[in-house]
């Protein structure tokens, strides 16, 4: 149409509109009436995806979000209020932050975690043990030493006794596995259950010592949340229930 | 009033503004405070005890010198292949001009993790022009100070090249055209006449591509990587003190606060129309 918009085309381009903004807006009240947010270290992300795709259908009406990323930033958000139900964290000494601040009402140790040496198929660098972590000319990824597993990372090599040589520190597992599946690093020290989660990108090497640094899951309900018996139950699917399954599948250790 | 100056021009500007809408002017400072709150919430939660003992430590004083030092060798190297780039699109009737800017324009809208990633992609030890170079020398960028420089330009750039591009369309061809008639080759144009016509759009886009280049985070600790003395710029240097000691976090911030906008106080014009 070539006659330029007239009065009565902008009013009914207006109503139009203004339908389908109240449709939009309507509609978006049908969704489910109950929401449940978790925040959980980035390792747990297979398996929570799975719990809570369980918890959804054995809790008809309810959503479950669940925030991953490193157990610091998360106890952070936490501590800063942010309005979540659920916290669980990679190790104890982010959980014993929430605790310092009031915000841990009665952890539970849910899991266990062990690291493994993780390399890019077809292993460029010819990693074979721990010892390699210390080769200058390789690309090492490395966890940063304040996240759960640099801490476990920095603990199993001082009980070897080697200093490795990382190119990088990354702030969470997940982002130091993802150097390895790119194949832009030789090796990177994860938890096995991330190595496990990677496929076929990322084969993992044990090592012998890496029994002896376990990183404990613990899993909280968080005062500020605005459905405590609800959190609860996620809380008792993970600990007690057949999260549990869902964890050992994966790799996990019982907690 | 024959040239422009800063007060002429302050004193007009308070009579344009007299003459605005109160609605106008209402939004307008509502727009301050959104830009400016954030900002003095920092200062008050900022641990100003601590702050000469943040600012002198060794890490802060590294990340510092790093990030300066990274973006503005970053800069400059966007200056010399983005004004040629900006001419390039500038030129009247060259046909890929639309789907090069497209192309330009790109970086701005990408998450710079996602960024990060398209580095790897191309120029890292597995990238389509990073791997045949590993494979020959087995050299690679990441996890390398240069790849820091690279991160920052791929994101800074587009600032530059479309900050100047505009300016290059709207300058007057007939500077241009009278020195050619005076015997000038075409590089004494470009360098003598053209680009100094350009040079307040210049400077802006410059500053723009600093800045955006200072505080680039995603594609630096997704390509470079995050480790101190190397990879390890104020910023991520802010991402990995949220881990332990936030507060420390916000110190850091408060001393990128102040020294981009030394630089940036330092960098302004008297009379460009944008900066």
């Amino acid at each position: 149409m070539s006659r330029p918009p007239t009065r009565r085309h902008r009013a009914v381009v207006g109503a139009v509109v203004a339908v389908v903004l109240a449709l939009v807006i309507g509609l978006s009240g049908c969704q489910p009436q109950r929401t449940l947010t978790v925040l959980a270290a980035a390792s747990l992300t297979e398996s929570f995806d799975a719990i809570a795709d369980r918890f959804e259908r054995d809790h008809p009406g309810v959503t479950v979000r669940v925030s991953y990323g490193s157990s610091a930033t998360l106890a952070g958000q936490a501590i800063e209020q942010a309005p979540a139900d659920v916290f669980a964290s990679a190790n104890q000494s982010t959980m014993d932050s929430l605790a310092d601040a009031g915000l841990a009402t009665a952890p539970v140790r849910f899991a266990t975690n062990t690291l493994q040496i993780a390399v890019p198929a077809g292993n460029p660098g010819g990693v074979t043990s721990l010892a390699d972590f210390a080769r200058p000319e390789l690309r090492i990824a490395l966890c940063a030493a304040d996240v759960p597993c640099g801490s476990a990372a920095a603990q199993l090599f001082e009980r070897v006794g080697i200093t490795p040589r990382p190119d990088t520190l990354e702030i969470d597992v997940k982002a130091t596995l993802t150097k390895v599946e790119l194949g832009e690093v030789d090796a990177a020290l994860v938890y096995r259950t991330d190595v496990t989660a990677a496929g076929d990108t990322v084969v993992g090497l044990d090592t012998p010592e890496a029994a002896q640094v376990v990183n404990p899951y613990l899993i909280t309900v968080l005062p500020q949340s605005s459905d405590a018996e609800l959190a609860g139950e996620f809380v008792e699917l993970v600990a007690q229930g057949e999260g549990r399954r869902e964890l050992a599948d994966r790799g996990f250790g019982p907690g | 009033m024959s040239w422009p100056t800063a007060a002429s021009g302050r004193a007009e500007m308070a009579v344009a503004a007299a003459r605005a809408p109160v609605a106008v002017l209402v939004a307008g400072v509502i727009g301050v405070l959104a830009m400016t709150v954030p900002i003095v919430g920092l200062a008050v939660r900022a641990p100003w005890p601590r702050l000469p003992m943040i600012a002198t430590s060794p890490a802060t004083l590294g990340a510092l010198g790093l990030s300066l030092l990274t973006s503005t060798v970053a800069t400059a190297v966007a200056v010399v292949l983005g004004l040629p780039l900006a001419q390039l699109l500038a030129r009247p009737g060259w046909r890929p001009a639309g789907v090069v800017r497209a192309l330009i324009t790109v970086p701005l809208v990408l998450p710079p993790v996602v960024a990060g990633v398209a580095l790897f992609a191309a120029l890292g030890r597995t990238g389509v022009i990073g791997g045949p170079i590993h494979t020959l020398t087995g050299l690679a960028l990441p996890f390398t100070t240069p790849a820091v420089v690279v991160a920052q330009l791929f994101v800074a750039m587009p600032f530059l090249v479309l900050s100047v591009e505009g300016a290059l369309r709207s300058t007057d061809q007939r500077f241009g055209d009278a020195a050619r008639t005076l015997g000038a080759r075409p590089w004494q144009v470009w360098w003598l006449v053209v680009l100094p016509l350009v040079r307040p759009a210049i400077v802006s886009g410059a500053v723009l591509a600093w800045a955006r280049a200072f505080g680039e985070f995603g594609a630096t600790i997704t390509f470079a990587g995050n480790f101190p003395g190397t990879t390890q710029t104020l910023p991520l240097q802010v991402y990995a003190d949220l881990q332990t000691d936030p507060e420390r976090a916000i110190g850091v911030a408060m001393i990128m606060f102040a020294v981009t906008v030394l630089i940036l106080v330092l960098v302004r014009q008297r009379r460009a129309p944008v900066w």
